[in-house]
């Protein structure tokens, strides 16, 4: 028992203090891109030859760009000749529409709006949500679950991974949806009681991510189930999802945080 | 065993496919259960849509691959999983895959439930003739595709008299996303990708089985240097998920002390790993060459010194775990592999080591540093759940030490200017490329055709061998011990799927 105390007081208190202040990002975060307009020599498609999946085409005003396929893998930016593609370490990817992810010089990203009406009165201060992985490679689930951890302790905001789809107030999605999960996920989702929200976090849940071209995915969630937030990332990180889920529930406004 | 059967090479070492023996199938599958029974290792077993097989039987003792192929005529031939309990899976695997029958086959299932498999009709995931018990007081308790929890989905049936488990049998395939289909005629934009993302947990160790094979096929080393950060990030997988399964483990028998602080510090890996390369699972971080990110003298100083603190804090989180007797006695009396039966089926990694197998791809087949710079092969001999621990256990300790030199060494030498690489890859050539993920042994099979493309792309992620054994670990244990086991295990259900 003793040795427990020692522990306890060795390791000591680690809860991140977010969303009061933001925890430090390694320095080589590949986050928001940023996309510089009117610098791209004509007919430059450098860009676009790098992308592994079609996210990125030239145009007129810059490179336009599509953060639910980005993999945010940066060969973009190491290609561009004219440095007209940086990914800054802004964390922040969440937005409510799938078509608010197509991004181009000009255009911010318009980040997630909060739950509005009965949805907000019910969800906003405990969120239930039944996590289902659906074919992906894992890599979200461990960033998903990381947030259950001590030094993000999900629970403080309200927010809960359940076991069970009848105690959720909706699903968080990881994975392409492959045709051997597709009835799991709608089942999944019918048991759960409404009202009910549909969150899909990283590329594969939003648009298939790097496996988009196979046949035996369904290219993500939304070709099955209406989604009410979209996280991009291949994985995102967990102050990304955070973000998203915060914001979901109104608790970044109000607070008039970050 | 018949060396007129085999081509012998190393791990990470093309083959012009001219040079492996061409066999006979009935030849070709009794050398495979000669050299078995001689006491070598079938890492890998698979065909192609020409009828084509390829055999891997793995000498862990003299480090050496011996390769095989054959052509079948028609799709049938006598099964050797009766004789060659390690070929269970793999003739199952083929059977699905290209519809070739292994005939007399005492289990002849689906592996994934493949909709697109060679037979062209729709396929219903879990839908298949589960084993049965039968009697008055057996009862059957089915779980999944969807569990309770932030986990993969599979289907597990137990059978049940009481609480007792006489048999489980796990059904997998939901993760199933055809990668080694998607690989063929590469290699294209997507391959590291996919190669990450066979198990995303296993980033580093199938990008590098990736990388490897690629740079094998296309005649180029890689810089002694380079190679070492790819060790770094190797072992960094290692300690995050080594440390997660610690926590986990202690979370099931509900010592939450552990459960909570390896929970934040397997983050703390994960980060390292960030700080090095951008992302917490490493990705993009190696490339068929070298590497994305390098690890300059500053950085290395900096992760040396994070490291080192790091290092203290699972020290002292699990640590814990050997001194709480409610722990030993949990961890000591569930999930228990006999060791004959571990070499039989041919589990690797973890499990295998906690059998008292001395069998780490590190050690016995290495690649990148480990051949200068050697790690200890840690063991247990009881195959239980404290084995399985004690083994992760011992694993922190010695990553940690290989990472503490790697990183003093990367300190004190700067990058290099590396030349740019030509990866046109050898025609018509084989090669076997194996690292040590953190669960096992990792296996990616390279075949390419008369234009140097990818003409077949095998992966054996270390739990396509070891499912099986968490099935054995549960017989005669409790229904209420499964998540304990498992734990113990934790298998990668998408990197089974591919």
């Amino acid at each position: 028992m003793i040795h427990i105390l020692l522990s306890r007081w060795r390791q000591g208190h680690r809860t991140l203090p977010y969303p009061k202040t933001l925890p430090a990002l390694p320095e080589r975060l590949r986050g928001m891109p940023s996309l510089q307009g009117g610098a791209c020599p004509a007919g430059c498609e450098a860009c676009q030859k790098a992308c592994p999946v079609e996210a990125i085409h030239p145009s007129p005003e810059g490179p336009r760009m599509d953060l639910g396929h980005c993999l945010f893998c940066g060969r973009c930016q190491e290609t561009c000749p004219e440095g007209v593609i940086r990914f800054t370490r802004d964390h922040r990817l969440a937005v409510r529409d799938r078509e608010h992810l197509q991004v181009f010089p000009g255009r911010e990203l318009q980040l997630a709006a909060a739950l509005e009406g009965e949805l907000k009165r019910l969800l906003g201060r405990s969120l239930k949500l039944r996590v289902v992985s659906a074919g992906g490679c894992n890599g979200c689930e461990v960033d998903v679950n990381v947030l259950g951890t001590l030094a993000w302790d999900l629970g403080r905001f309200g927010i809960q991974y359940v076991a069970s789809p009848r105690h959720a107030d909706g699903i968080l999605l990881c994975g392409p949806v492959t045709a051997n999960m597709e009835l799991a996920v709608r089942k999944t989702y019918e048991a759960v009681p409404g009202p009910k929200v549909v969150i899909a976090v990283g590329a594969c849940a939003i648009s298939g991510g790097p496996f988009r071209y196979q046949q035996e995915q369904r290219g993500g969630v939304g070709s099955l189930l209406p989604v009410d937030l979209h996280i991009p990332g291949c994985p995102p990180h967990p102050l990304t999802i955070l973000d998203g889920l915060l914001r979901l529930l109104g608790r970044l406004e109000e607070e008039g945080r970050l | 065993m018949n060396e007129a059967c085999f081509y012998v090479g190393r791990n990470g070492q093309a083959v012009a496919l001219a040079d492996v023996p061409d066999l006979e199938p009935a030849a070709f599958f009794e050398a495979i259960v000669a050299a078995v029974q001689e006491g070598r290792r079938l890492a890998c077993l698979c065909a192609d849509a020409q009828l084509r097989l390829f055999a891997v039987l793995a000498d862990d003792g003299a480090g050496t691959l011996a390769l095989a192929r054959a052509r079948l005529r028609e799709p049938r031939y006598a099964s050797i999983t009766p004789r060659c309990p390690q070929a269970h899976l793999f003739e199952r695997e083929m059977a699905e895959q290209f519809g070739i029958v292994p005939e007399g086959h005492p289990w002849l299932k689906p592996v994934r439930f493949q909709t697109l498999g060679v037979s062209g009709s729709p396929v219903e995931p879990g839908v298949m003739a589960f084993y049965r018990v039968e009697g008055e007081a057996v009862h059957e308790v089915a779980v999944g595709p969807v569990h309770a929890g932030v986990i993969e989905p599979g289907h597990f049936r137990f059978q049940c008299l009481g609480e007792e488990v006489l048999h489980l049998e796990i059904s997998l395939g939901y993760q199933h996303r055809g990668l080694e289909q998607a690989l063929v005629g590469g290699p294209h934009p997507l391959s590291l990708k996919f190669a990450e993302t066979m198990a995303g947990d296993t980033s580093i160790g199938h990008g590098w089985a990736y990388c490897q094979a690629l740079e094998a096929l296309a005649g180029i080393d890689v810089a002694p240097r380079l190679q070492r950060v790819r060790g770094v990030a190797l072992e960094l997988e290692r300690m995050a998920n080594h440390t997660g399964d610690l926590g986990a483990l202690a979370g099931d028998v509900g010592f939450l002390p552990t459960s909570s602080f390896c929970g934040r510090i397997r983050g703390d890996w994960l980060n390292l790993t960030a700080e090095a390369c951008g992302s917490r699972l490493g990705r993009d971080w190696l490339k068929p060459g070298g590497l994305r990110y390098d690890l300059e003298p500053e950085r290395a100083r900096a992760l040396r010194q994070r490291t080192a603190a790091v290092w203290a804090d699972t020290r002292d989180a699990i640590e814990l775990l050997w001194g709480a007797a409610s722990v030993l006695n949990r961890f000591e009396a569930a999930g228990a592999v006999d060791p004959v039966q571990a070499r039989e089926i041919g589990l690797v990694g973890v499990p295998a080591r906690a059998c008292g197998i001395r069998m780490d791809v590190r050690r016995d087949h290495p690649y990148g540093p480990y051949a200068d710079h050697p790690v200890a092969v840690a063991r247990a001999q009881n195959g239980n759940v404290h084995a399985r621990a004690w083994v992760r256990w011992k694993e922190l300790a010695e990553s940690c030490r290989f990472l503490e030199e790697a990183l003093a060494h990367l300190e004190a030498m700067p990058p290099a200017e590396e030349p740019a690489r030509d990866l046109r890859l050898a025609p018509e050539s084989l090669c076997v490329s194996m690292t040590e993920g953190w669960r096992g042994e990792v296996l990616h099979l390279v075949l390419t055709d008369g234009s140097g493309r990818f003409s077949r792309y095998k992966v054996v992620d270390p739990s396509f061998h070891n499912w099986f054994g968490l099935a054995l670990a549960l017989r005669g244990e409790q229904v209420s011990d499964f998540p304990l086991c498992n734990k113990s295990f934790n298998l990668s259900y998408c990197g089974f799927d591919l």
